[in-house]
């Protein structure tokens, strides 16, 4: 009798609890406040050769900020195959972090969301000032004319990294500086189971960073003055097909390439499997993976001209990562804090110094630490010669799409079927066709 | 699980107690009714909160809008109505065109795997019914693929896949000469048979232990009667074997096609977000649908109509193999 009683009481609390449990969670879509001012929880972006590295890099920092502030910081750090996943899936329940790392080409999709906290004057004022930052990094951080979605915290660049040992057996005295140039030494390298170039033919975010920039030196865009999507103009399929051709046409890249996408391409470098890489900021990374810093050289990536600069002469993405805060954080203030802290002068120059990338902060990119010959290719392509990527709401969509019909044509190049004009304009016909109808 | 075996009986003498009491409190009646249902509750609940409201909003989200600039805050999609739905199934336009290819691509393969599935699992299960030595040795190892975790066991395939690298074109190409030249399996045309193999080995022991435990259920004694008459073994599979084993068949093939055709591991893992046109999975499909577009309206329309379809195929299949077994039986 008694244990039935119990029975049924327990029935009864248990289907209570799971129904207030079921009504609790969930939407939470007002703004944020200081409820907890002692604790943030932050995703960074991986940027070192593994997870691990970056946890050795970024916990010291994360103690040092807990020293100043009180705050801890608890660190999650996220691989870039679930990124873009994780941060959608934390705008539409609203249980995300606090603070967070995006990659910038990413900004004005991400902003179009509404779940990121707008730099407005007055937020910028409790960072110290937007003009502490330098311009070609602030243009990557979303829409224009609207209030940043995110601050610039790495910046990158691509460049041309090539194995001098390689290069003086095959007698190139200096590396490419034109596409033709480019496709000779390629041939030359090209043998006895060595390959010019090493690309991650299936990674479609990595395919798309060089699209762009083969596109632009076509002088096409694959996006119109007002952000509508526009892949199959003639400058698009031109550069696409420049770039699948190194594989198909002038097979200066081994057919396995095209099932890359985890970064195999770095480690055949690295291993002297291939002559060069077509990477950002990967001197980190090669120098963790055993290979020593004067084995290979950069030098900027090749323009059709031989100069690179504006226009047709653009050679790199504005590659870079963004701090952002989530906008219905219950630590705003303190998230606030912490970007502060991570875009000062000091943190500014050891995180950028342990990821070989080059400091969006004006103050930490003037130190001498950034003016070895490496980092001056890439502060140089910075400077002068990279475009920003498409700053529209659609563009991670975009990169998903373009990028997997890129990945298409790989594949077809390396089963040896043609790669032509009019295969090219078909599968980015068919990428353009899965866009939003905005 | 056994106390609800025992309630029923104490539930009873607990009812008559209460009525007999002093205190008028809830008639006795609805108290005998009532305690089951209570104690339901809460697995009620729980299903209800697992299964029936994710599906309802999923239902609901594929008649919204539900884009990049609302996925903050659902309530303030806009209704689309049947937008979403239209869009799916216009397969003159490229988004219905790709669904429906990825749709027959989901039907080919999955019609492949779970043939297969069953005919290996069967056959196997025939072979290891009658006792021999390592007989249990030999079960045990078959039922590996099936014990093993999906991404462990999907990636090793990835890695033997692999062009440069692989085992598969080690031994294919390499050491058998077979191929002329090393193949790609998880890119281009190739990626389909990849994907049958994987699934194939990863089903199959499914279907043989399945098989196994109705193989138990046949009499020995009609095989022995079979033999006296001078039935062979085929005879003695086909006119004993298959037929005892239809119950289980029926439930056994549901299963696999409903498993293999809503399958999501296995291409994703090989494949990674982006599936090659040959392999390109329904599942695999819907979600490259919803995160390419973020467009999670247009993906659940998708999801609805494959959930439609499943339903409509699971009830046609169950109508007619019953009413095809009632009428043999009879």
């Amino acid at each position: 009798m008694r244990s039935i009683r119990a029975a049924a009481v327990g029935a009864v609390t248990m289907s209570l609890a799971l129904a207030a449990s079921a009504c609790g969670g969930g939407s939470s879509t007002e703004g944020g406040s200081n409820d907890s001012p002692k604790t943030l929880t932050y995703w960074a972006s991986n940027q070192g050769a593994s997870v691990e590295v970056d946890k050795k890099v970024l916990q010291p920092e994360l103690d040092k900020f807990k020293k100043q502030t009180g705050i801890e910081v608890k660190v999650e750090v996220v691989p870039w195959s679930d990124l873009l996943n994780r941060i959608l899936t934390a705008t539409t329940s609203g249980q995300g972090p606090d603070v967070l790392n995006i990659g910038n080409t990413w900004s004005a999709s991400l902003q179009a969301t509404g779940a990121l906290l707008p730099w407005d004057a007055k937020n910028f004022e409790a960072i110290g000032g937007k003009d502490r930052f330098v311009d070609s990094a602030l243009g990557s951080t979303g829409a224009e004319g609207k209030d940043p979605a995110a601050v610039p915290l790495y910046s990158m660049a691509y460049a041309l990294y090539y194995n001098k040992k390689m290069f003086a057996d095959a007698g190139i005295a200096q590396p490419p500086a034109t596409w033709a140039e480019f496709v000779e030494d390629g041939r030359k390298l090209s043998k006895g189971g060595k390959w010019a170039l090493g690309v991650e033919g299936a990674n479609p975010s990595e395919n798309i960073h060089h699209a762009v920039v083969f596109a632009k030196q076509h002088g096409g865009d694959f996006f119109t003055a007002d952000g509508k999507p526009d892949f199959t103009n003639d400058g698009a399929v031109a550069g696409v097909k420049e770039f699948v051709d190194l594989m198909a046409k002038d097979k200066v890249i081994a057919p396995g390439n095209a099932e890359y996408a985890q970064n195999q391409s770095v480690s055949d470098f690295a291993k002297g499997k291939t002559a060069m890489l077509l990477w950002q900021s990967a001197s980190a990374n090669l120098k963790s993976q055993g290979m020593s810093e004067d084995s290979f050289g950069i030098a900027p990536v090749p323009v059709q001209s031989g100069t690179p600069g504006t226009g047709t002469g653009v050679n790199s993405m504005v590659m870079g990562i963004n701090l952002a805060v989530f906008k219905n954080s219950d630590n705003l203030d303190g998230a606030k804090k912490f970007v502060k802290f991570m875009t000062s002068d000091a943190e500014q120059k050891i995180l950028n110094t342990a990821y070989s990338s080059i400091p969006p902060v004006k103050g930490a990119q003037a130190d001498p630490a950034f003016n070895t010959p490496a980092n001056g290719v890439l502060k140089n392509t910075l400077a002068t010669s990279a475009v920003a990527a498409p700053q529209v709401a659609d563009e991670s969509q975009f990169e998903t799409a373009v990028g997997t019909a890129i990945k298409g044509l790989f594949a077809d190049a390396a089963a040896g079927r043609a790669v032509t004009t009019e295969s090219v304009k078909a599968a980015l016909e068919k990428a353009q066709a899965q866009m939003p109808a905005a | 699980m056994t106390s609800t075996v025992e309630l029923p009986v104490r539930k009873g003498e607990s009812g008559e107690k209460a009525a007999r009491g002093p205190r008028r409190r809830v008639p006795g009646r609805i108290r005998r009714i009532g305690l089951p249902y209570l104690l339901l509750l809460p697995a009620l609940i729980l299903e209800l909160l697992v299964h029936l409201v994710p599906m309802v909003i999923g239902i609901v989200m594929s008649f919204k809008e539900l884009t990049q600039f609302y996925i903050r805050d659902w309530g303030a999609a806009p209704w689309a109505g049947l937008d979403n739905f239209r869009m799916s199934v216009d397969f003159d336009a490229p988004v219905g065109e790709a669904l429906l290819h990825s749709f027959l691509v989901t039907v080919g393969f999955t019609l492949a795997s779970v043939g297969l599935c069953w005919l290996i699992g069967t056959a196997a299960a025939i072979c290891m019914q009658d006792t021999f030595r390592g007989r249990g040795l030999l079960r045990a190892l078959f039922l590996v693929p099936y014990a093993l975790p999906v991404y462990a066991a999907v990636i090793t395939w990835v890695f033997m896949f692999q062009h440069d690298n692989g085992l598969v074109n080690h031994v294919l190409h390499d050491q058998l000469g077979i191929t002329d030249k090393p193949s790609f399996w998880l890119i281009g045309d190739n990626s389909f048979i990849a994907l049958l193999v994987v699934s194939v080995w990863k089903g199959w022991p499914f279907a043989f232990l399945i098989v196994m435990a109705g193989l138990q259920n046949i009499p020995r004694e009609l095989y022995e009667a079979a033999a006296l008459d001078g039935a062979g073994m085929w005879q003695q599979i086909r006119r004993i074997t298959l037929p005892s084993l239809g119950a289980v068949n029926q439930v056994l093939i549901l299963v696999l096609f409903l498993w293999t055709f809503n399958d999501f591991n296995t291409p994703y893992v090989l494949f990674g977000k982006s599936a090659p046109e040959a392999a390109d999975l329904i599942s695999v499909h819907i979600y490259q649908a919803s995160f390419v577009t973020w467009n999670f309206g247009t993906g659940s329309a998708m999801s609805v109509l494959l959930l439609l379809f499943l339903l409509l195929v699971t009830g046609v299949y169950l109508a007619v193999t019953s009413r095809g077994r009632r009428a043999s039986r009879a």
